[in-house]
């Protein structure tokens, strides 16, 4: 099946091809192509995931235990999200399904820094330019490097944000990207006193200034109403994982699903069968899978995760001062579910707000300093483990053989569920603003506004591979040959 | 004053890891911004490589479009660095060298677990064609300096900037140079 604008509805051929490639201010490898007429109209629009690693296969075959250190180098944003989603598939497996208080608390201070770290990254580094200096604004300034020049104030804020975040990790993790600090069945290490006092002592200042960012975002949405609610705006379901009782929880949970209008579609699902509930489907142009609700289908069933899922299918925020801003973009939305694409920004800034609070709380408490660090139970065959990562639900899910290797590796990671969403709002975004203008590096920047929105880990969404239908010899500096792919064509492509 | 360092950097089949590490100096970033002018890098919008003084590279070569890359890069950049172990020996996405990968991608995409039925591998011409084995990028391209670690720490990489900056040989001494 095909959606509005995915495929021309006329001969490709007759069309200009016009390409975003790299799509730029993202992680990861990825492009846009357009195709348009002689009119400029656009006929086609995709994003494509055009990298493949293959970390599925190479998995198989290695000790279940090297797995949450191997997987973090899915990505290097969020390594914390893999290292600790795998880790909670391999609790399943060594029969540990709850940890130690000293264990859990552990992983949840490393993830919320990552939390925290990962969205202020997003937010000033990579995004705040489009959003303080407009859309089309010089792009030679459009970037960091201008935010420092202009408001450096908030540059230097957002990179001590992040500093934070990543000092989070290395103290609880052992290195900020790619530690080492969770093992199947807990953790190996547990926090100091100095250590705790450390953090301690910067961590009120994160919580007031992801405050200030939270009215950042929350004003530039009720200055310009007209642009930020309509941007990119499409209607879709929404998945994440919430508590027990309903509330805001990144680090565990069961899944929960609501429908554009915000009526519940399934609540309270343990993730362990996610597999009843998801289906992925392949299109031959984008080596990232499009996952929909079986229930519902390929046409109907496709969702967005991350933030603005978030925030928006949790009862609740644990913390006073999120909780207060959540009730604010409730309010602003009218009551009713917001699908506005710019929003994320806006809730993304809410649960950095709450990962800060969360910290600070996190490191009154006592038990990280507990030495009982590791548990086992009875082996299991196969585990899954979910997380909600910076953006978005996370599922890693493992087979492990009786000799201690693993058999079988699937996972989805959180931009992969933003596929279908993604491509919609670039749609969207073409429809409304490129259709029948002379295509501008401005107009194709608010394509990429689309994309970044959604803060997409285009890393991550590269653990497949691609077909060979043309030869294609790699030549080393002196001129020899290194290595030859052929396979037999049957369509064109470009060989760069 | 005299003239910006020109730097350029960009992640070819790596996992953004060194590119956070760098990003990883802090408030450092604020004083090389005084030294350096970014050209292609993905913190900006520049997309392809101007005349340069320092390319760094993460990331090894996987696909077509990476040689195309890395190519433009030697062109450009009178200095060009291997940052981390995917692009000073493949690193982890190496790990799969071993198998076929016809395999693969029978697998990703045909007989995992939860695929729409009828799926397909995919094999559109916007697809860079993929290479049958990751290669480190002094396979394709000369390279002037190779930093170890997978990634390299922030202060390695200040380090190794700061020296090539001043005109000095980059030398990070014992406490720097680590492969893990
Ligand atoms: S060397 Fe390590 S950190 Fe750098 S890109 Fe490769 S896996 Fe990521």
């Amino acid at each position: 099946m095909s959606f509005e604008l995915e495929t021309a509805d006329i001969n490709p051929e007759n069309l200009r091809r016009v390409a975003i490639d790299p799509v730029s201010r993202v992680e990861g490898h990825g492009k846009v192509t357009l195709l348009l007429d002689e009119n400029n109209q656009v006929h086609q629009v995709r994003l494509h995931i055009v990298e493949f690693r293959g970390f599925e296969r190479f998995i198989q075959g290695r000790p279940y235990w090297e797995v949450p250190v191997m997987v973090q180098r899915l990505c290097g944003i969020c390594p914390v999200s893999h290292h600790l989603a795998a880790s909670k598939a391999m609790d399943i497996v060594v029969g540990a399904a709850q940890l130690t208080p000293t264990a859990e608390k552990m992983r949840r201070l490393m993830h919320y820094g990552q939390i925290l770290q990962s969205h202020a990254l997003h937010f000033f580094h990579l995004s705040s330019p489009d959003l303080l200096f407009g859309f089309d604004s010089d792009v030679a300034k459009r970037n960091i490097v201008g935010i420092a020049a202009q408001y450096p104030e908030i540059a230097k804020k957002g990179i001590l944000l992040r500093k934070f975040g990543q000092e989070v990790i290395r103290i609880t993790a052992g290195k900020r990207v790619h530690g080492t600090g969770s093992i199947p069945g807990g953790v190996n290490k547990s926090l100091s006193k100095d250590e705790r006092t450390e953090l301690l002592k910067d961590a009120y200042t994160m919580v007031a200034w992801s405050r200030e960012a939270v009215n950042i975002i929350k004003q530039l949405h009720q200055q310009n109403p007209a642009l930020y609610d309509t941007f990119g705006a499409f209607r879709s379901s929404f998945m994440s994982l919430v508590a027990a009782d309903g509330s805001l929880d990144l680090y565990h949970g069961a899944l929960r699903a609501r429908d554009a209008d915000g009526k519940i579609l399934f609540d309270q699902m343990d993730y362990q069968n996610y597999d009843q509930v998801i289906t992925e489907e392949v299109k031959p142009w984008s080596y990232m899978k499009f996952p929909f609700f079986t229930a519902l289908g390929p046409e109907a069933g496709w969702y967005k995760v991350g933030p603005l899922a978030r925030v928006q299918n949790c009862d609740n925020i644990p913390t006073p001062l999120a909780e207060y801003e959540r009730r604010e973009f409730v309010a602003y939305a009218g009551g009713k579910p917001s699908h506005a694409t710019l929003g994320y920004h806006w809730a993304r800034m809410i649960e950095m707000l709450f990962a800060a609070e969360t910290i600070k709380d996190l490191l009154h408490d006592d038990d990280l300093e507990g030495t009982d660090l590791v548990l086992s139970g009875e082996r299991q065959k196969e585990g899954v483990g979910v997380i909600e990562a910076p953006r978005g639900t996370l599922f890693h899910h493992y087979r492990v053989g009786d000799n201690d290797l693993v058999t079988m590796a699937n996972l989805i990671v959180s931009t992969t569920n933003n596929n279908q969403a993604m491509n919609t709002a670039v749609r969207e975004v073409a429809k409304k603003y490129l259709n029948g203008r002379e295509i501008t590096e401005g107009l194709l920047n608010h394509i990429e506004v689309a994309i970044r929105a959604f803060d997409p880990c285009l890393s991550c969404a590269t653990h497949a591979l691609g077909q060979m239908p043309l030869e294609v010899s790699l030549i080393d500096a002196e001129g020899g040959v290194i290595s030859r792919v052929s396979k037999d064509s049957d369509g064109l492509r470009r060989l760069t | 004053m005299t003239a910006k360092i020109k730097l350029a950097t960009v992640s070819l089949a790596g996992c953004f890891g060194c590119h956070m590490s760098f990003l990883d100096i802090d408030e450092r970033l604020l004083t090389l911004l005084e030294l350096v002018e970014f050209d292609r890098s993905p913190i900006d919008d520049i997309k392809h490589c101007g005349p340069c003084d320092v390319g760094l590279i993460e990331g090894g070569i996987c696909n077509a479009e990476n040689v195309h890359v890395l190519r433009e890069f030697r062109k450009n950049c009178k200095t060009l660095v291997a940052v981390g172990a995917c692009a000073v020996n493949g690193g982890l996405p190496a790990q799969r060298n071993h198998l076929d990968l016809g395999d693969i991608l029978q697998e990703v995409y045909q007989t995992s677990l939860g695929l729409a039925p009828g799926s397909a591998i995919p094999n559109d011409p916007e697809l860079p064609l993929p290479l049958n084995k990751v290669h480190p990028i002094h396979e394709v391209v000369k390279i002037d300096y190779f930093l170890p670690g997978c990634p390299p720490s922030a202060d390695a990489i200040w380090k190794f900037l700061t020296d090539l900056i001043a005109g000095r040989t980059p030398a990070l001494g014992h406490g720097l140079l680590h492969y893990d």
